[in-house]
């Protein structure tokens, strides 16, 4: 298993490929669908004025995720009170939601890897290459086995978002993932959804 | 009647923290099947430290945790009024815990209520009067991620060559778990209804998945057609998480329904592994957790 930590260089990117399994180390942030379209109508698309604290946050975002990680993820965290906040359960979400905006958002902030489950299409699959960056696959429910990887909380945006949608910036130690699209434009998932179509056609067919 | 508030917070722990016994013998069997070192087999290994883990720190399984769904079967005289704020107020105390992420999001205001109390949908409550003394109250745990892969047809569905019969029933489910890919935590559980309205058969398709593992329709024939589409399904290579394999469905459940002359609906729930079901029974003084 190959150790990555945050932030990451291009070169080690590029040498990442599809089936590779990797332990992530370092400093990351989750971020989900609110996230994704707040970042693309505040400051890509500039369709949304910035309210709030929107400006200071994203001053913080463009340090913490250059060369960094967008984790997918609406976990269950414990410390709210006291905010002494601890990750209870944090697996992957479904990232195909992030589909239309994940390619800008990885350009805008050189973001170098996404991790989600489920993973994401050719959109994506193509800001992979141009960033580049890759797209790492967690086992998606794994919630507490992942979070004991979550070796501290150093804080969180836009918690008005809600717990889940909220940005938490997270240290992780050795969190277990799989490239399943690498920067050279592989996708296990094409593969494995035309594979799987030829024989639902068989299948079809009987 | 004796406050169960207590007793519902104990079983929305166990739901959410310990997998039910026939799901893991499964999910372990399935093992075996994948190739050593695969990443299909890596997930399956993940998730299996993860099962135990849960259970032993009490932490739920998967972050997401899901809508609750609650089938409560009452004997005469109880209140209802009562049982459903009792379960409402387990609700909230379970979030503050950390057993459930707060997950009722006002869809109009865009807001998360942080207690897992929505309006009167949330959590979803289903109360039914039942001869004789027990009361059963049992939950299950949906996932997003599951749920959105779901399907509902309207047969005949020409883009899969599905007409108004089982053998129409076998295609459209097939080309679910096809669409699904691995994107509701494969491998899955089917749950399917055939016939009802548009409806009343999404929750019948849920409904169904409250029954145990290998749980068979009692029609021969659709006992068969269950089976088959659990092989079939798995002769599509999807496997655990869609990075291919051999475990893609572990199990498929069917409920007929009454339809219209007019319609022909077959809905698809699909269940992800963390398959999250438990159940309590009072029985006079005694209270049973499965």
């Amino acid at each position: 298993m190959k150790q990555i930590t945050t932030p990451i260089s291009d070169d080690v990117i590029r040498e990442l490929k599809v089936g590779d399994a990797v332990a992530l180390s370092g400093m990351m942030v989750t971020g989900r669908d609110t996230v994704h379209k707040w970042m693309i109508e505040t400051f890509i698309k500039k369709t949304r004025a910035p309210q709030g604290d929107d400006l200071q946050v994203y001053e913080e975002l463009k340090k913490i995720l250059n060369g960094s990680i967008i984790y997918h993820c609406g976990p269950v965290v414990s410390g709210l009170d006291t905010k002494d906040y601890k990750f209870v359960a944090a697996g992957p979400t479904t990232s195909i939601r992030e589909e239309p905006y994940q390619a800008d958002v990885m350009k805008h902030f050189n973001i170098k890897g996404v991790i989600g489950k489920g993973g994401m299409g050719a959109k994506t699959l193509k800001g992979c290459e141009e960033t580049p960056a890759v797209y790492f696959h967690a086992i998606g429910g794994a919630a507490s086995y992942i979070a004991q990887t979550v070796t501290k909380v150093h804080g969180v945006f836009k918690l008005d978002f809600g717990l889940p949608e909220a940005i938490w910036v997270i240290e992780v130690k050795e969190f277990p993932v799989v490239v399943t699209m690498d920067s050279h434009g592989g996708s296990q998932h094409a593969v494995v959804e035309a594979s799987s179509r030829k024989v639902l056609e068989d299948l079809l067919a009987r | 009647m004796r406050d169960l508030t207590n007793e519902i917070l104990e079983l929305i722990r166990r739901t959410s923290s310990s997998l039910p016994p026939d799901v893991e013998k499964r999910l372990r069997a399935s093992i075996e099947k994948e190739e050593p070192g695969s990443p299909a087999r890596g997930a399956l290994e993940t998730i299996l430290k993860n099962i135990d883990l849960s259970r032993e720190k009490s932490t739920p399984i998967c972050q997401d945790t899901g809508t609750p769904i609650f089938y409560v079967h009452y004997p005469v005289g109880v209140s209802t009024i009562k049982l459903k704020e009792q379960i409402r107020s387990a609700m909230a105390e379970a979030t503050k815990r950390s057993f459930m992420r707060p997950n009722a999001v006002d869809a109009i205001y865009d807001k998360n209520t942080g207690n897992n109390l929505g309006g009167d949908d949330f959590p979803y409550v289903h109360f039914e009067e039942v001869e004789g003394d027990d009361l059963t109250i049992e939950l299950m745990l949906k996932g997003g991620g599951c749920e959105n892969v779901g399907r509902q047809y309207s047969l005949p569905d020409n883009s899969v060559g599905a007409g108004r019969d089982l053998a129409g029933v076998r295609k459209v489910v097939l080309d679910a778990v096809q669409k699904a890919q691995g994107q509701g935590c494969a491998p899955g559980i089917l749950g399917v209804a055939i016939g009802g309205d548009r409806g009343s058969s999404y929750i019948k398709s849920k409904e169904v998945l409250f029954s145990e593992m290998g749980t068979r329709n009692e029609d021969p024939q659709i006992a068969e057609l269950e089976e088959r589409l659990t092989s079939e399904a798995n002769e599509m290579g999807i496997g655990p998480m869609g990075f291919g394999g051999k475990t893609t469905v572990l199990d498929t459940k069917i409920v007929g329904l009454s339809r219209l002359p007019a319609s022909y609906f077959v809905s698809v729930s699909y269940m992800c592994w963390a398959y999250r079901r438990r159940k309590l029974t009072v029985k006079g003084e005694e209270i049973i957790y499965d």
